[in-house]
């Protein structure tokens, strides 16, 4: 690649040799992660025939515009245009701020495999044991139990509450429904009655905070089922995400239909298993570039903040603002001493609207239920 | 090959002169508007290649004035469609005039015209359409069309966008399809506080706009307040430079330096001195809570 001929697009000679050059470039991005598919690529060569393709900082320009669809991108892209053009600056980030390094923790030991092949273990158990399961602690089941309790979390729906949405459907009363006057007047002559409609109703939104810190690792896994579970009975109107050190949307990977692939995906994408807990800022976080209005925000978590109190009590009242309810599903509080004394939830429990528990199967089961029902 | 999105006829960059990214430039500096060279290029792209121009960034960058300053420079209309949670399609394409219509109805009914496909004809015409801002856009060519903070319409919202976007046309049942003679200048903001669907940044050049660096933000301090010292220049953008640093609920954005600036002026400030630093802080920060922390931590002590 020649670097004093004039600049990175400049060995295409022709037409031909730019797409392909520019292809390649494309190729390289979706390598890294952004998502410059062929349409993307289309453009940017649509994009350099109104530019300098000799100017390093026209095609630099042409192709982040194209190729790239949001600040993620960005960092990457740099690094991209950097390897694949070489010798030039064209930044004014630092590149490589971002580390893509993922890990993959277990889930447990044998979440690996546990995949497809849950079946097996456990013998389908009576209606009293499932009942006595029920209730017990899933930290302190066997495996076998546990199985059996994620099966049911799998099978676990209760549907979800609903909010009025910006759809309307002919009903007896509500708004004046203009349109269906008018038609029904021209074809009767004359304004008989006025028509009426209604806004039809939608799934009340759902956004589900998974602490994943190294003090829930005994939950963890069954609350990424029971996420698994609430984003498969509404996809579109779910958001997951982990928190520990940094807040990790998992929504997408929890869309597949099998849990064992889904929460695979979710824990390959979670790069802070098993760490601490800085609540406030990932909240802060998420209340900065998202937001919950009108939604019903779950928190999951025992509250043990390594960070500021104060914080996550002002961000917990942010989100309480927004929020429809704000629930916060605490493992130790299925138990009967339990106080909310960490300093985390001493913060919080002001702006909570429930503080439920989160141990057991029955205690899903209920928090199934105020979603439902909220 | 490339002709899909090749330049339309009389495209309005051409008319205007423009043929580069930085000619671009100086003309947006005449409307006081200054660009830097990304911004530019995009902004000069969307004008030769008829694509929408998404400008993704925090509050206060600088989205909504570059729509209006490309407006200005090419002496078309702006047209804008502010959106918000529940924005409709009647809202945002076009509406009929209910009472206009049954009007015409009642009077038809007096004159004893009983003809059905007559008066739908007559009720379903041009006159009785409200054109709300994505018809009225491509009605008015050439216009530019300002789709303000998209995040927060419904996703609904987007798939029509889409559709309008795709083609330049909104087909109407009654009336049949309306086509841009000359498509919009489009100029698509969004805050981020929702993740927009992939298909439309895909249908779009798409920008992402940072705070202006110091330099930058002096220079634009400068250019839109005349009366504006160097010295306060200097110092309201370095204080900003601290209150963006200091893990606000909301950051002051350029549209905030400048309202300070000008609360400043307006005081007659020549320089920024704590006090009326802390007189006129609330023309920067927005939230109760960015005030106290900011005071409490003398962050508008300068050196």
């Amino acid at each position: 690649m020649s670097e004093d001929a004039g600049g990175p697009a400049a060995t295409g000679e022709d037409a031909g040799g730019l797409a392909a050059t520019m292809t390649g470039f494309a190729r390289t991005l979706r390598a890294a992660g952004v998502g410059a598919d062929h349409e993307r690529t289309h453009a940017l060569l649509g994009a350099l025939r109104h530019l300098d393709v000799t100017r390093p900082a026209d095609v630099y320009w042409a192709g982040r515009l194209t190729l790239c669809a949001g600040p993620d991108d960005l960092p990457r892209y740099d690094r991209c245009f950097q390897a694949y053009f070489g010798g030039r600056a064209a930044s004014r980030r630092p590149a490589g701020a971002v580390t893509v390094t993922r890990h993959t923790l277990a889930l447990g030991d044998e979440a690996g495999d546990d995949a497809g092949e849950g079946e097996q273990e456990s013998a389908p158990g009576s209606a009293s044991r499932t009942e006595l399961l029920r209730h017990r602690d899933v930290a302190a089941l066997t495996e076998a139990e546990r199985a059996e309790v994620h099966r049911m979390l799998a099978m676990l729906s209760a549907g979800r509450a609903a909010r009025r949405s910006r759809r309307f459907e002919p009903a007896a009363r509500g708004r004046l429904d203009q349109r269906r006057t008018i038609r029904e007047a021209l074809r009767k002559g004359d304004v008989a009655r006025l028509l009426r409609r209604t806004h039809t109703v939608r799934p009340r939104g759902v956004v589900l905070f998974v602490d994943v810190s190294g003090s829930m690792a005994p939950y963890a896994e069954t609350l990424l089922r029971f996420a698994h579970a609430l984003v498969r009975s509404e996809p579109r109107a779910t958001r997951v995400y982990a928190v520990g050190t940094r807040l990790t949307p998992i929504t997408a990977e929890l869309r597949h239909r099998d849990p064992g692939t889904a929460l695979d995906a979710a824990s390959r994408a979670i790069p802070d298993w098993s760490g601490g807990t800085r609540l406030g800022e990932e909240l802060q976080e998420f209340l900065g570039r998202r937001h919950a209005r009108g939604d019903i925000v779950v928190i999951a978590s025992d509250g043990w903040e390594r960070g500021d109190p104060s914080l996550l009590g002002t961000q917990v009242a942010r989100l309480a603002r927004q929020a429809y309810r704000v629930i916060w599903v605490n493992p130790h509080k299925g138990y009967d001493d339990y106080e909310p004394l960490t300093g985390g939830m001493r913060a919080a429990l002001p702006y909570l609207d429930d503080l439920v528990a989160g141990h057991s199967l029955a205690a899903y089961e209920d928090l199934s239920e105020r979603l439902a029902h909220a | 090959m490339l002709g899909r999105t090749g330049e339309a006829k009389g495209a309005i960059g051409a008319a205007a002169g423009i043929e580069s990214p930085d000619r671009l430039v100086e003309l947006l500096d005449r409307q006081a508007y200054l660009a830097d060279e990304g911004l530019a290029t995009a902004a000069f792209l969307a004008l030769r290649m008829r694509r929408p121009l998404f400008l993704e960034g925090e509050a206060g960058v600088g989205k909504t004035e570059l729509a209006k300053a490309l407006a200005a420079l090419l002496e078309a209309p702006l047209i804008r469609l502010q959106c918000y949670e529940g924005l409709d399609a009647a809202q945002a394409l076009y509406d009929w005039d209910f009472a206009r219509q049954l009007l015409h109805l009642k009077a038809a009914e007096a004159a004893g015209v009983t003809d059905v496909g007559r008066l739908e004809g007559e009720i379903y015409d041009r006159r009785f359409l409200i054109a709300r801002p994505l018809l009225k856009a491509l009605e008015t060519g050439p216009s530019v069309l300002l789709v303000d903070e998209i995040d927060r319409a419904d996703d609904e919202f987007e798939a029509f966008l889409l559709e309008v976007l795709s083609d330049y046309t909104i087909s109407i049942p009654e009336l049949g399809t309306v086509r841009a003679t000359t498509p919009p200048v489009v100029v698509v903001t969004s805050n981020r506080t929702r993740e927009v669907h992939d298909a439309l940044k895909r249908r779009c050049l798409y920008h992402w706009l940072e705070h202006p660096g110091f330099d930058r933000e002096v220079a634009i301090l400068l250019r839109r307040l005349p009366d504006c010292t160097e010295t306060l220049a200097a110092q309201v953008a370095r204080a900003a430079a601290r209150l963006r640093g200091a893990g606000l609920v909301k950051p002051p954005g350029v549209a905030e330096t400048l309202d300070w600036t000008e609360a400043l002026l307006t005081l007659g400030a020549k320089e920024l001195d704590p006090d009326r630093a802390a007189a006129t802080l609330g023309a920067a920060l927005k939230y109760r809570e960015d005030v106290e922390s900011v005071l409490s931590r003398g962050l508008l002590r300068h050196e």
